[in-house]
């Protein structure tokens, strides 16, 4: 018993002194256990809380609505209108294939566009959008709409979309949106940020120039979500704001006849405000509907576009260089006035065929077969001489011709960076030919360039612009499209002089005066007498290919020269002449001469041009009377 | 003397035991019971649905068992010691034989009015077992082979019959259990620490005979981050649901981690996260103190105790449960890797909430009965 007892105390003793190990043990193992507690909960807090909410709120980004074009009026000429769209997203649909062509059956798709549908779907991942129709009519939307119980993840949604409601008419000036792909994501760090399938962007024009103030910002929904991704709640909705709607200085009515005037012609018209640069009309011809952009276009309507001989998809206003031809005229005319190489005084004998310029064994001749006898500046440039212009180019020497060219806009963009596209023209001096061609120039080069001819080219808009600083007297302008373009600010060079001796420019408008409202003038019978709508201009004819002895011989008209092969048609002009307000350049492609058939067109385009002058005007004088 | 008299009668009336009876143990454990309905209330998503029903029941039913169990002498149960210890064994062998199979372990048996999960109550049983085994030997006899061969067949039978379910943790909650009865049975201190030593440096080893998804579970918590949406989401989403509960917590019914369906398996192994993210910091620290409150009241019974049974199976109930809520939170809280292990009487799940109620009984039984002496 004893023996047992003292066992038992042994054991106790044990039993207690192990328990108080165990009890410090514990008690650290608890501290251990508080504190990562009181880490995770208090110390760490925000960074879990974050994470939590990173969890819990998922965002879902709508496309943004995207900005207008107005013309100088008001009126819309790229809007949005709310286009019937059908999404799916794959992830959400028990059974795909039965739904998909439930649809098919619903939608009357055609095999081709079913096949597209498919081949879309599995390029996209599953919880993408899949948008299977992009622009339904209202009869097949609410259809779909009827049949959606039987439609599980089937989403029909109304979606603003662009709509140009003049069609053909601004195509080339506007360009047109399409579905932003890989590249345009890439490239444009506004889309990027706004993207959302099925996003549409611009590709060319204004659209895609003005991207970034277009494309305005998308609507975002927040949601709470679950651990699977279904939305349990909406938290917010931050509603994007639109693009911004630019405003434009085209005149719709006079856009509108230029792509009347060019119909089933190759050609472009502009026309400019000379004093402000306002671009009134700029107009390619042909051109095509862009609202078939929108959704993507139809392979054979693309293929249509492509394959017309007559180049739609050239804006050939910005794209197009072209032999100036007699358009250079006037610039020749001045340059020569203001390094005093000739005097209104001086003057050259044109002789006809039988007699015409040499120079080193090469002939020269004037597109006139009997001569225009003796020239002054005034008449030579009146009836267009060529004889009298190869002879001040001879005298003036390409550089300086270059210089002035240069001087008044030839040469370089137009736009300066607006537009990707835009072409500079060539207008060739000694050093480029050098470094260009690894030649020397010659002389005989100098004497075509005289006559717009040879290496020179320019693009209408050039030659518009050339003409507007004509028409001001000899002012530096910038042409513009937009309205209120903040990031543009006037350059301080605007309206400093072009000029070294005011005069000069004087003889020239007179010349152009003379070449268009006097007897044998060369547009002499597009004139208009009355003062306020009478303009002076500038023909032109810019061969194709060089004219040879059998051709000159043949002397065919227009209509019997195979289409590629007919002279391009030009003209230039400003007016009215007293008081000049605007300047145009027509060219047609293969029109024939510039006086039967471009300069008609300026008739027609003044008429217009300065009726709506006054309408014009009130729209700034009200803008005016509202401030 | 009267006192000795009363003992010595060993017998006590109805009204005698209730006085006995420690109520600080008993509120906490309904306050705990309280806590665990509420909390499950929240994982329903708010409203009374069947894991919250259950709960209640098998509450209710465990609680009214554990106070009958109160009532009935400790001797009583130091004489079922081995018995239940050879029931709960072929318990065991019957699972292993017809047992339930479900997310690919085979841990249940159907007994018709419950499916049991015998593993479980094995980290009760084999405390009772061997706190018997080792009440009447002599301290000199504690160290001896035979002892300690016996005893680690007591702890290994059971173990073996867990790990082919296959659960190792649960098995390795066993063998704590029967090893905290060994510490305080009074076995070499050296044999522990040798144990030790030899189980860190066969680590290397038992990796490599650990099954793929173990040592997956063991890579992911080096690094829960290297498969975030795959093994390593269940404790990423436990420490944000933890993180974002603050100091006050997102108040009740508002865990979004939970609500929201991010927490895994939050009625069970990881409840203590949506409570932690609904009451926070504060919450989590009064839910510590009420388990701290336990514990220590559990081990002051020991302490009380006349029989060397009675102490040493309240000793180690209160190592135990200590262990199992320890390692329960760890895991939880991204210290340990995950293993299966509930969280006493919180985690939903009757097997669990069994066991522990007969350990609180029989803790209960000791104390009511704290002078009987048993020979």
């Amino acid at each position: 018993m004893i023996n047992s007892s003292s066992d038992n105390v042994k054991k106790l003793n044990s039993i207690n002194r192990r328990m108080f190990i165990t009890g410090s043990l514990k008690f650290f193992i608890m501290i251990g256990i508080v504190s990562r507690l009181f880490f995770l909960q208090v110390k760490e807090n925000k960074k879990y809380l974050t994470l939590s909410d990173k969890n819990r709120i998922r965002e879902w980004k709508l496309a943004p609505v995207r900005g207008e074009f107005h013309d100088y009026f008001g009126n819309v000429i790229a809007g949005n209108f709310e286009a019937y769209q059908l999404h799916i997203i794959p992830e959400q649909v028990d059974d795909f294939r039965y739904v998909i062509y439930r649809i098919k059956d619903l939608l009357e798709l055609s095999d081709k566009e079913f096949k597209k549908v498919l081949k879309k779907k599995n390029e996209i991942k599953p919880w993408e959008t899949l948008i299977v129709s992009d622009n339904l009519d209202w009869q097949k939307f609410s259809k779909i709409n009827n049949h959606l119980y039987d439609l599980n993840g089937v989403k029909p949604v109304i979606s603003i979309s662009r709509n140009y409601p003049f069609k053909e008419n601004f195509t080339h000036l506007i360009g047109y949106v399409s579905q932003a792909n890989q590249v345009d994501i890439e490239k444009t760090e506004v889309i990027k940020k706004n993207f959302v399938p099925g996003l549409k962007v611009g590709k060319v024009g204004l659209e895609k120039s003005f991207e970034e103030k277009l494309i305005g910002s998308n609507d975002i929904e927040r949601y709470e979500v679950n651990a699977y991704g279904r939305r349990i709640s909406q938290l917010e909705f931050q509603k994007g704001e639109k693009g911004k709607t630019l405003r434009l200085t085209i005149d719709t009515e006079v856009q509108k006849l230029a792509n009347e005037l060019l119909k089933d012609q190759a050609g472009s018209i502009c026309v400019m405000d000379i004093y402000t640069g306002d671009i009134v009309a700029m107009h390619s011809s042909p051109s095509f509907d862009p609202n078939l952009f929108v959704f993507g276009i139809s392979k054979d309507d693309w293929q249509l576009i492509r394959n017309d001989p007559m180049k739609p998809l050239v804006n050939k206003t910005l794209q197009g260089n072209y032999s100036p031809g007699s358009t250079i005229k006037p610039i020749v005319a001045l340059s020569a006035l203001e390094n005093g190489i000739v005097n209104t005084k001086f003057t050259v004998n044109c002789r006809g065929h039988k007699h015409p310029m040499e120079l080193y064994g090469q002939t020269y001749h004037c597109w006139k077969k009997e001569g225009h006898g003796f020239m002054n500046l005034r008449n030579a440039m009146k009836q267009s001489c060529d004889i009298y212009f190869y002879e001040i180019a001879r005298k003036l020497g390409v550089d300086k011709l270059s210089e002035t060219a240069k001087k008044f806009g030839l040469g370089k963009e137009v736009f300066g960076d607006l537009f990707s596209i835009e072409k500079r023209g060539l207008i060739p001096n000694t050093q480029w030919k050098k470094n260009a061609l690894g030649q020397g120039w010659l002389l005989g080069e100098t004497i075509i360039t005289g006559i717009g001819q040879g290496y020179i080219q320019t693009t209408p808009i050039q030659l518009c612009l050339m003409t507007a600083q004509i028409g001001n007297g000899g002012h530096k302008i910038y042409p513009k499209i937009v309205v209120d373009d903040e990031n543009k600010q006037d350059p301080i060079d605007k309206f400093s002089p072009l000029y070294q001796n005011y005069r000069n420019i004087k003889i020239v408008q007179d010349a152009m005066f003379a070449s268009t409202n006097e007897v044998r003038g060369t547009s002499y019978k597009s004139r208009i007498d009355n003062p306020e709508y009478q303009f002076a201009g500038k023909t032109g004819t810019a061969q194709v290919k060089k004219i040879t002895e059998k051709d000159r011989e043949l002397d065919l008209k227009t209509f019997e020269i195979p289409y590629e092969e007919r002279d391009h048609a030009l003209y230039i002009a400003y007016g009215p002449y007293k008081n000049p307000r605007y300047a145009l350049s027509v060219i047609v492609e293969h029109g024939g001469s510039g006086s039967t058939t471009a300069a008609p067109m300026a008739k027609k385009l003044f008429k217009l041009v300065i009726d709506r002058h006054k309408i014009r005007q009130s729209i700034n004088d009200k803008k005016y009377l509202e401030i | 003397m009267y006192q000795h008299t009363r003992l010595t009668t060993n017998r006590l009336n109805f009204f005698q035991k209730f006085r006995n009876y420690d109520y600080v143990l008993l509120i906490c454990i309904l306050l705990l019971g309280f806590i665990s309905l509420a909390t499950m209330y929240s994982t329903d998503g708010g409203e009374i649905l069947f894991h919250t029903k259950s709960h209640f029941t098998k509450l209710v039913v465990f609680t009214i068992m554990m106070l009958i169990m109160s009532f009935i002498n400790i001797k009583y149960w130091f004489s079922i010691g081995y018995l239940s210890y050879l029931a709960v064994i072929g318990l065991l062998v019957a699972t292993y034989l017809f047992g339930i199979t479900s997310s690919g372990s085979q841990r249940w048996i159907n007994l018709y009015f419950i499916n049991l999960q015998p593993s479980e109550l094995m980290k009760i049983v084999i405390i009772l077992c061997l706190a018997k085994y080792f009440h009447r030997m002599k301290l000199e006899n504690v160290n001896s082979i035979y002892t300690i061969l016996t005893s680690l067949i007591i702890i290994i039978l059971p173990m073996g019959l867990v790990i082919v379910q296959p659960d190792l943790g649960t098995s390795v909650l066993i063998a704590i259990s029967g090893i905290a009865v060994l510490w305080f049975a009074g076995i070499n201190h050296k044999y522990f620490i040798y144990t030790m030593l030899g189980f860190v440096i066969s680590l290397p080893f038992i990796i490599a005979f650990l099954k793929p998804y173990q040592k997956l579970r063991v890579l992911t918590f080096l690094n829960p981050d290297r498969d975030p949406l795959g093994a390593g989401y269940q404790i990423i989403q436990s420490k944000i649901a933890v993180g974002s509960g603050g100091i006050f917590g997102k108040g009740f019914l508002k865990g979004t981690q939970s609500y929201l369906e991010f927490l895994p398996e939050k009625h069970t192994d990881f409840i203590f996260t949506l409570f932690s993210e609904e009451f926070g910091f504060v919450g989590s620290a009064i839910l510590l103190v009420i388990y701290v409150i336990i514990i220590y009241r559990i081990v002051a019974i020991g302490a009380n105790c006349r029989s060397y049974f009675a102490k040493i199976f309240c000793y180690s109930f209160g190592a135990a449960i200590f262990v199992f809520i320890t390692i329960n939170m760890s895991m939880v809280l991204g210290l340990l890797p995950i293993v299966g292990s509930p969280l006493p009487i919180m985690s939903y799940g009757g097997s669990s909430m069994l066991a522990t109620m007969i350990g609180f009984g029989i803790v209960m039984s000791a104390r009511v009965h704290n002078q009987q002496m048993i020979a």
